[in-house]
């Protein structure tokens, strides 16, 4: 075999003389790690000829915290406060997705309560909601257009107020736990929720008349950035990513987990209505449609946790909680459609203990990111910024 | 297609040899192939009209303990048009003392997805991936020493005479 610490720095030696040979003939320029259109601290080193740029090289890890060591060294129901802070903008889509891998593996998944079931689903299409009204109200900013920005965070708001009311937390919630939830809704809050669907449905009428059906906002990002559907699923591209490129392909239709066969939703795609399929409109249209879609859902939710599944004195949501959580040796691969996509847990369990010999996260944005090389060759610098704003990740989930 | 299905399309195309045994007790059945084949594997069951596991869902790499002294790589494959899961797993005993590290074959010309997955891999584990196009650290400084997943690995005090709290 050859000497080792040739082989493994060989890749290393060769970026470095890439960067070198690229400063003295194009321009290297760095793109973050502080700049706010790079939504975290996410570092493009830019190879550049004028104003177009010629490669892409992602830097990530800056915010790296060893979500899966961490995972490692505790038991399940303390890792889930861990899991919020990965998509820390759609928290309880993150601690559903751990929470079920948790149950399943258990054995418990069938014996949950239905009101749980239907409280968990409200919870995280506010939260999905919540995320999509930044991913909109953030791409605004970048494209240039203020206004959307303060109009998605003003509505953003009530739902933050309303989860803070549920779990007593704004952002991280730890409210879903393994085998239940951390305290049954407030009183009133479903009455609540009903009033702000009430008031956030115009809201969206009105985003669409400022955003999505602006001219400029349309100059901006049609047939910008077009991912086509094959290079999405060599990539491992999904959600709005995904489905943008034209793919019906949700996994909450797909696996039909938790109610969601229940429900009645439509799965949005791109269609191209102003450029090609899979452009940044396209991926844009999408999150504007399944907010709307996830309205639907929340009313539904509402219809039946105020009807047959009311609140009653005795109903205790932590009644399943296991006192031991202890799965059988196994491993398993659980997968939800978080806010940003397929977000995926893969446990080993020894069957002793009760901490996971091995837990490895995938994130949506993780995979969906590393689409940016092949997606951003040859696009003008302003061009980048709108690719990079329509992927929508949040670095806490790349980096972990 | 089932498991079964799969595994007998594998030994057909590739020998007896290729398919190392199958898990079955767990929630979901395993496919252990042989570490040298995963590649040709990997772009079988993409391209086969009968399977299609066009989707790569996710990549682990795995230490399995210091007494086991052994080190694998976890696929998680999903089909598209048939809405099917399958679990690939290849695994090979490694000292670990030593500089070597435990070499497997890339699947990134299969699916691409598999650049960034193979590089935290190599970045968290020290597994090394033959093939890929830039087997760089990902989350990690380029020159960070140990490999911070592996159950054997001491936490660094110092990084660049920095000490860490």
């Amino acid at each position: 075999m050859e000497t080792p610490a040739s082989i493994y720095n060989e890749a290393l030696n060769r970026y470095n003389q890439k960067i070198a040979d690229a400063a003295t003939e194009d321009m290297v320029l760095n793109m973050g790690p502080q700049h706010p259109s790079t939504h975290g601290v996410l570092r493009l080193e830019l190879i550049t000829d004028g104003e177009i740029v010629k490669e892409v090289i992602p830097h990530i890890g800056y915010l790296h915290r060893c979500f899966e060591k961490h995972a490692e060294s505790l038991t399940y129901q303390q890792t889930i406060p861990f899991t919020d802070r990965m998509d820390y903008l759609a928290s309880m889509n993150n601690s559903h997705a751990w929470v079920m891998g948790v149950e399943r593996m258990l054995g418990i998944d069938q014996d949950i309560p239905k009101r749980v079931e239907y409280i968990r689903v409200l919870v995280c299409e506010l939260n999905r909601i919540a995320s999509h009204l930044i991913a909109i109200g953030t791409y605004g900013i970048d494209i240039g257009a203020f206004t959307p920005f303060l109009w998605c965070f003003r509505d953003r708001e009530h739902i933050m107020g309303m989860l803070e009311w549920a779990s007593g937390s704004r952002m991280l919630y730890n409210y879903i736990w393994v085998g239940g939830l951390f305290y049954d809704l407030p009183v009133g809050f479903e009455e609540r929720c009903r009033e702000f669907v009430d008031y956030f449905k115009p809201k969206m009428v009105e985003l669409n008349g400022l955003l999505t059906d602006n001219q400029v906002f349309i100059n901006r990002t049609a047939n910008v950035g077009v991912l086509p559907l094959d290079v999405a699923i060599n990539y491992g591209c999904s959600g709005p990513m995904l489905r943008g490129s034209g793919l019906k392909w949700d996994l909450r239709r797909i696996d039909g987990y938790s109610v969601y066969p229940e429900l009645d939703f439509d799965i949005p795609v791109g269609k191209g209505l102003v450029g090609k399929v899979g452009d940044c409109w396209d991926r844009y249209k999408v999150r504007v449609d399944e907010i709307e879609q996830s309205v639907k859902i929340i009313e539904q939710c509402l219809d039946r946790l105020q009807k047959e599944l009311k609140r009653t004195a005795d109903f205790d949501p932590r009644a399943k909680l296991p006192k031991k959580i202890t799965p059988k040796a196994q491993d398993y691969y659980v997968r939800a459609e978080s806010a940003k996509g397929e977000l995926g847990f893969y446990f080993i369990a020894d069957g002793r203990t009760e901490i996971p010999f091995r837990v490895k996260s995938r994130g949506p944005s993780f995979s969906n990111l590393s689409v940016l090389p092949a997606m951003a060759k040859n696009v003008m610098i302003a061009d980048l910024i709108a690719i990079v704003g329509s992927i929508d990740f949040v670095l806490g989930e790349v980096d972990r | 297609m089932s498991i079964e299905e799969i595994k007998l399309l594998l030994t057909n195309k590739f020998g007896e040899q290729v398919v190392a045994g199958q898990e079955t007790t767990g929630l979901q059945p395993a496919l252990l192939i042989d570490p040298d084949h995963i590649a040709q594997v990997c772009l079988e069951l993409r391209d086969n009209p009968g399977t299609y596991f066009d989707f790569m869902s996710n990549l682990s790499g795995v230490d399995y303990g210091v007494d086991a002294g052994r080190f694998g790589v976890v696929y998680h494959l999903a089909s598209i048009p048939y809405q099917t899961q399958l679990t690939l797993k290849i695994s090979r005993e490694h000292d670990r003392n030593g500089d070597s590290l435990p070499h497997f074959p890339s699947v990134t010309s299969v699916y691409a997805t598999a650049d960034w997955h193979e590089r935290e891999a190599y970045d968290m584990l020290g597994i090394y991936f033959e093939g890929h196009p830039d087997m760089r650290r990902l989350l990690m400084p380029d020159d960070w020493e140990g490999y911070p997943l592996r159950k054997d690995y001491k936490n660094a005090e110092y990084y660049k005479g920095i000490k860490i709290d």
